[in-house]
């Protein structure tokens, strides 16, 4: 049951996510190959994603198969990718 | 107890198996995963009919990276302010679940009066949800689309909470019974995650 876990350090999560939006901006502005500035951005944004969802929406301390419910629409947009992408002529 | 009565409770368990907590939590939890879904279609839609544009603007050069990154760190704080709101009622604490909830909605608000100057701005230099002196006409489509998408969840949010704050006023939560500010925390925290997303994908990337 979610109330019987310890309470999390929610102002050590808060710093986290500031810190990760600030290497987020500085990034765009590092000369460095376009698609690695892409990649370093996408994992920055999954792992403040995943901060939000873990500790302050509690999955972390919640049964796996809510944990699965919660990333079903993740599935769901890699299905989207590889279908449509074939399709995309710049 | 009569027959009925016991057939029923036979065939409907009395807590939900995922959540024991409550059955609302559990269908908060299901909404967020099919608004999720909605999210998740709009965002790689995006990404889709953006790498296939050939002239699709730079988004830092066109719009406010400063100004949104600011809207970004209002939204996670005002997400530090709702899980310390139900911090404060599941130890007893009143006052702190009064107090955090209303600069919760505090948050939620300056976002979206935040979000109102940034679109006044942007359609004062042209863009327009049918196009935009930038480059590709569907940057601005998607733009609108997406942020405004997320804006009306906001503003969906900003209502929501400001009932809970109302019922937190009156008294209703206590230490046993906080169920309500829990659930409504979930789906704040999601509006908090999919912004994460959006200002990476739309602002930043």
């Amino acid at each position: 049951m979610a109330d019987a876990h310890k309470e999390p350090n929610y102002i050590g999560v808060f710093w986290w996510l500031l810190a990760l939006t600030i290497l987020e901006i500085a990034v765009i502005y590092v000369p460095m190959a376009r698609m690695i500035i892409v990649i370093l951005l996408i994992g920055l944004a999954l792992s403040k994603a995943a901060l939000v969802g873990l500790y302050f929406m509690h999955l972390k301390f919640e049964r796996l198969t809510l944990g699965l419910i919660a990333l079903t629409p993740l599935f769901l947009c890699i299905f989207l990718i590889l279908m449509i992408s074939p399709d995309i002529h710049p | 107890m009569s027959e009925a009565a016991v057939m029923h409770a036979a065939v409907e368990p009395a807590e939900s198996p995922l959540t024991p907590e409550s059955w609302g939590k559990l269908g908060m939890w299901v909404f967020l995963a099919g608004d999720a879904m909605s999210f998740g279609g709009l965002i790689v839609g995006y990404g889709i009919l953006r790498n296939g544009s050939s002239n699709w603007p730079v988004p830092s050069h066109v719009l406010g990276i400063n100004l949104t990154a600011f809207m970004t760190f209002l939204l996670i704080c005002s997400s530090v302010t709702m899980v310390l709101s139900l911090s404060a009622i599941k130890r007893g604490d009143q006052s702190g679940l009064k107090k955090f909830l209303f600069l919760t909605v505090l948050g939620g608000a300056a976002f979206l009066g935040l979000q109102v100057y940034e679109w006044t701005h942007l359609i004062e230099r042209g863009m327009t949800i049918t196009g935009n002196p930038f480059g590709a006409a569907l940057f601005g489509t998607t733009f609108f689309v997406l942020t405004g998408f997320h804006g009306c969840h906001v503003f969906g949010g900003v209502v929501y909470l400001s009932c809970v704050l109302v019922q937190a006023l009156r008294g209703r939560f206590g230490e046993q019974h906080h169920n309500e500010v829990e659930i409504a925390g979930l789906y704040w925290h999601f509006v908090d995650l999919v912004w994460i997303l959006i200002f990476t994908f739309v602002y930043l990337v």
